[in-house]
């Protein structure tokens, strides 16, 4: 059972938005997690393309490093999932966003804010299939899975 | 002196980044998975998330990119140009959405919570470049359209 959390979530995508926007004012580049994790594991990317990927990759693991240190109870899982849900689970997201050109962020924020049809058709779309497989995993299987 | 400057840049907005999915409740895989349960005891916190930040995105694209030639840092907008929906976007998508039923997790809030010591964070985030990486060999292969020619 979670909690309805509508102004710290609101502050939270507010802080989401702000970092993408500075990485579009400074930086020119889209904020996709997926677009920017994967690049760096193309062997083809130029050295230069790298540096700033590596930088925010680093800012992002290192603040939840410090937020978790802080709030242990902010990374908290209630799920019930076993080894094999959670390596099937990571394929599916790593394959899924590559092939799609995005995830939540880059799609979700950066698409949705920029009016991109094609990224209101993905967002749609991952939200559809994750209800789906929600749904699936409660009803069918107790929620363990 | 732009190089650096994008390097600092990008370091920041990933604090600023990781800093917001936190606070926002995207790093409870639980929580993330009851915004997804649209039929049991829904949770719609997360599309607060999504709102507040497209919306903060959408001020800065309408009002800043879309008057500019350049950002400031760099000599060019890397912007995306395709609006075509096509099999990838979708089967991909598609895909992605079941892996984050599954786990709770998206790739932001997988990749901030890896300091939590959580053995199954770093399952999901190995599976995950495991799952990146094959999609590299596919491309690399020709066998399917590369995706990283391709823009979202």
């Amino acid at each position: 059972m979670e909690s309805f959390t509508p102004i710290a979530s609101l502050i939270g995508g507010i802080l989401i938005g702000i970092s993408s926007a500075l990485l579009l004012m400074f930086n020119g580049r889209i904020a996709g997690i997926s677009g920017i994790t994967g690049a760096l594991l193309e062997p083809s990317t130029a050295p230069g393309e790298r540096a700033w990927r590596v930088a925010f990759v680093l800012g992002l693991t290192v603040a939840g490093a410090v937020a978790a240190s802080l709030s242990p109870m902010s990374f908290e899982s209630t799920l019930d999932r076993s080894t094999l849900a959670i390596v099937v689970a990571g394929l599916a997201v790593g394959f899924g966003t590559r092939t799609g050109s995005g995830c939540t962020s880059g799609h979700g924020v950066c698409g949705l804010g920029r009016l991109s049809g094609r990224s209101l058709a993905a967002v749609l779309t991952f939200i559809t299939t994750g209800a789906i497989t929600v749904f699936v995993v409660r009803t069918v299987f107790g929620g363990s899975v | 002196m732009n190089a650096r400057k994008q390097v600092v840049l990008a370091g920041l907005s990933g604090i600023i980044f990781s800093t917001g999915l936190v606070l926002a409740g995207m790093t409870r895989p639980g929580k993330v998975v009851a915004f997804l349960d649209f039929f049991g005891d829904w949770d719609p916190s997360l599309a607060f998330v999504m709102g507040g930040a497209a919306a903060v995105y959408l001020v800065t694209f309408q009002g800043f990119a879309k008057r500019r030639k350049a950002p400031i840092a760099a000599p060019a907008f890397h912007l995306p140009t395709r609006s075509d929906i096509d099999v990838p976007l979708l089967v991909g998508g598609g895909l992605f959405g079941i892996g984050w039923g599954l786990g709770g997790f998206c790739p932001g809030p997988a990749l901030s919570s890896i300091g939590s010591g959580s053995v199954d964070v770093l399952t999901f985030v190995i599976a995950m470049f495991a799952g990146m990486g094959i999609r590299t060999i596919l491309n690399r292969r020709g066998s399917v359209p590369d995706p990283s020619t391709q823009t979202v």
